[in-house]
């Protein structure tokens, strides 16, 4: 029989509603598995056991009658380590963030704290989101528990790690590029990357302001819709977020496929892209039209710019978000006599090389001369990747693709820079456009799960998770678990 | 050569970060592969497309000037390095 560790949101909704297990023996079970796999798997840079189990502890004396009117209530997570606790260490894998304990919570832990979830800790990163891998952490890389010899994808690597490796039920992660999707890919889950403006921003230390979005990595799709139930909605603290309806996600989950109309963009299957992932999209793609979806191919002709372009753009902003970090109000400062020594020194020291690359590329596309070539170049091109998508959407439902262009690499196979941004070469287009994705399992390619990448319209979600369903009930995929327990004795 | 070294300098300079010789030779050869890669965009005829502003059709996003609660003071200063009599504090200045 599966440990408790091992089961979904829903599964264990039904166990601990009808009063079989307690949160506490939920919790017990994560705990005790976190024990076990972390010291390999390394997901985490923070663990609140202790606060974890009186938390649990409340919940029980609540009674279970209680307890159950709440969507996620004695459900153990964890939460990307960019996204603000109070009083809980919040780094985002920098030495710059490495002492810094928010005074306030983002709006995402006040959401699942009132849904009465369980956080169990903070989850490994590329530094300030900054990576496709979690290698670009400042503290250690995060190993996919698939196989300890490979990332698990980045930038939310240790979340996603954290689920596969079963030590959580699900994380949250965010995603400027593919940050969610590349590790739920990687690692075998569903990663859901929300509409931009569906989920608060309140409170997440950001990258790319005009790109990031929160999203959940889960182990199904039922759980993906369990978790945006809870986090999505406006939020006045984020500007960003939009007063769109919530509808209850959990209703799109219907197997039938009838009439939908998916179009194929022919440019995502790129020269660069594993012929054996291509030979699993498609072969998705014919389970698609056995449940009733209309499959074409469609083109959306500036698809191979949206890898230059967000990166000048992302680069940009972040050149622009990070100037914040200056040794006076919080995080790290290097002894200096001086004021300018200890800016400098403080930055010198505290970012990390990936970090300092962006910043100065950024920095560079804003500067005079290049503004107009770079920066104000790329959202132009922008507006055209935008253009390709309604275009497409005027005619179909949504769009499906792979995720990522291949399996999980080993560590430090990809050392050049623009060899790891080409990971994000499906994903990217999305964030420009500020349109929804999930990926979700579609194989494995000598045991290393493949994604199939699914993308909407603005707002909808619910299509997303309709079709993701529909292909996940008529498969097994998601039912597979890395083999840890050899790996780790 | 799109970036040369005394640029990816005083573009380091302007974000107060100090590069070593050997980081800046690392910097350019590698800002210079990425740029020559985002160079593709010139192939684009963008001089009638309009810039992006933002991807959704939001504007002006306003809220009543109406007194809110932030962080009191001994929060504000509780990560800070330094600070004294309820301020934060820096090296000198002069």
């Amino acid at each position: 029989m599966a440990k408790l560790n091992q089961l979904t949101i829903h599964a264990l909704r039904d166990l601990l509603d009808s009063g079989q297990v307690s949160p506490t023996e939920v919790l017990d079970a994560c705990l005790k598995r976190i024990e076990q796999v972390d010291p390999q798997v390394k997901a985490f840079i923070t663990l609140i056991p202790e606060a974890a189990r009186a938390r649990a502890k409340q919940l029980e004396d609540l009674g279970k009658d209680k307890l159950a009117t709440h969507s996620l209530a004695g459900i153990p997570f964890a939460l990307k380590d960019n996204l603000c606790t109070k009083g809980i260490l919040t780094t985002c894998a920098s030495r710059m963030l490495a002492n810094f304990i928010p005074p306030y919570d983002s709006a995402m832990v006040e959401k699942l704290e009132a849904a009465c979830a369980i956080t169990i800790g903070k989850a490994n990163l590329d530094e300030f989101s900054m990576g496709s891998s979690t290698e670009t952490s400042s503290f250690f890389p995060t190993a996919n528990p698939w196989d300890l010899e490979r990332v698990p994808g980045g930038s939310s690597g240790g979340s996603a790690a954290a689920v596969a490796a079963d030590e959580v039920i699900f994380a949250l992660g965010s995603d400027a590029g593919g940050s969610l999707r590349i590790p739920a890919a990687f690692c075998g889950l569903v990663g859901m990357k929300p509409t931009y403006g569906r989920v608060s921003r309140y409170g997440l230390i950001s990258y790319a302001p005009s790109l990031d979005q929160i999203g959940p990595l889960t182990k199904d799709v039922t759980d993906c819709a369990l978790v945006l139930n809870t986090i999505a909605g406006h939020d006045a603290r984020d500007a960003n977020s939009v007063p769109v309806e919530v509808p209850d996600y959990t209703s799109f989950l219907k197997e039938d496929l009838q009439g939908l109309r998916i179009g194929v963009p022919r440019e995502y299957f790129f020269p660069g892209l594993d012929p054996r992932v291509k030979e699993l999209v498609q072969k998705a793609l014919l389970r698609l039209e056995e449940l009733g979806a209309i499959c074409e191919e469609v083109s959306l002709p500036h698809t191979e710019y949206a890898l230059p372009v967000y990166h000048l753009i992302s680069t940009a902003e972040a050149s622009s978000t990070l100037a914040r970090y200056d040794g006076v109000n919080y995080g790290y400062r290097a002894a200096a006599d001086d004021l300018d020594t200890m800016l400098q020194k403080t930055r010198t020291e505290a970012f990390g090389p990936e970090v300092k690359r962006r910043i100065i590329l950024g920095t560079y596309a804003l500067s005079s001369g290049c503004y107009d070539a770079y920066y104000l170049k790329a959202q132009k091109v922008r507006t055209l990747i935008k253009q390709d998508f309604d275009q497409a959407f005027a005619q179909y439902d949504l769009l499906v693709s792979p995720t990522a262009p291949g399996v999980a690499f080993s560590f430090g196979e990809k050392e050049d820079p623009l060899s790891m941004y080409l990971l994000d070469f499906c994903t990217n287009p999305l964030n420009l456009a500020g349109l929804p994705g999930i990926s979700i399992p579609c194989g494995f390619i000598q045991k290393m799960p493949v994604g199939l990448q699914f993308i909407g319209r603005p707002f909808s979600e619910g299509t997303l998770l309709q079709a993701a369903y529909a292909y996940e009930q008529s498969t097994e995929w998601h039912r597979q678990k890395p083999d840890l327990d050899n790996d780790c004795i | 050569m799109i970036i040369s070294h005394e640029q990816v300098e005083t573009m380091a300079f302007l974000n107060q970060i100090e590069l070593s010789a050997e980081e800046k030779e690392q910097y350019t050869a590698q800002l210079n592969v990425i740029l020559k890669y985002a160079r593709i965009l010139e192939q684009l005829d963008t001089s009638q497309v309009a810039p992006m502003i933002h991807v959704l059709p939001l504007y002006n996003v306003w809220r009543e000037d109406e007194v809110g609660v932030g962080l009191d003071r001994e929060q504000a200063l509780q990560n800070a390095p330094e600070s004294e009599e309820g301020y934060f504090k820096v090296p000198r200045i002069l």
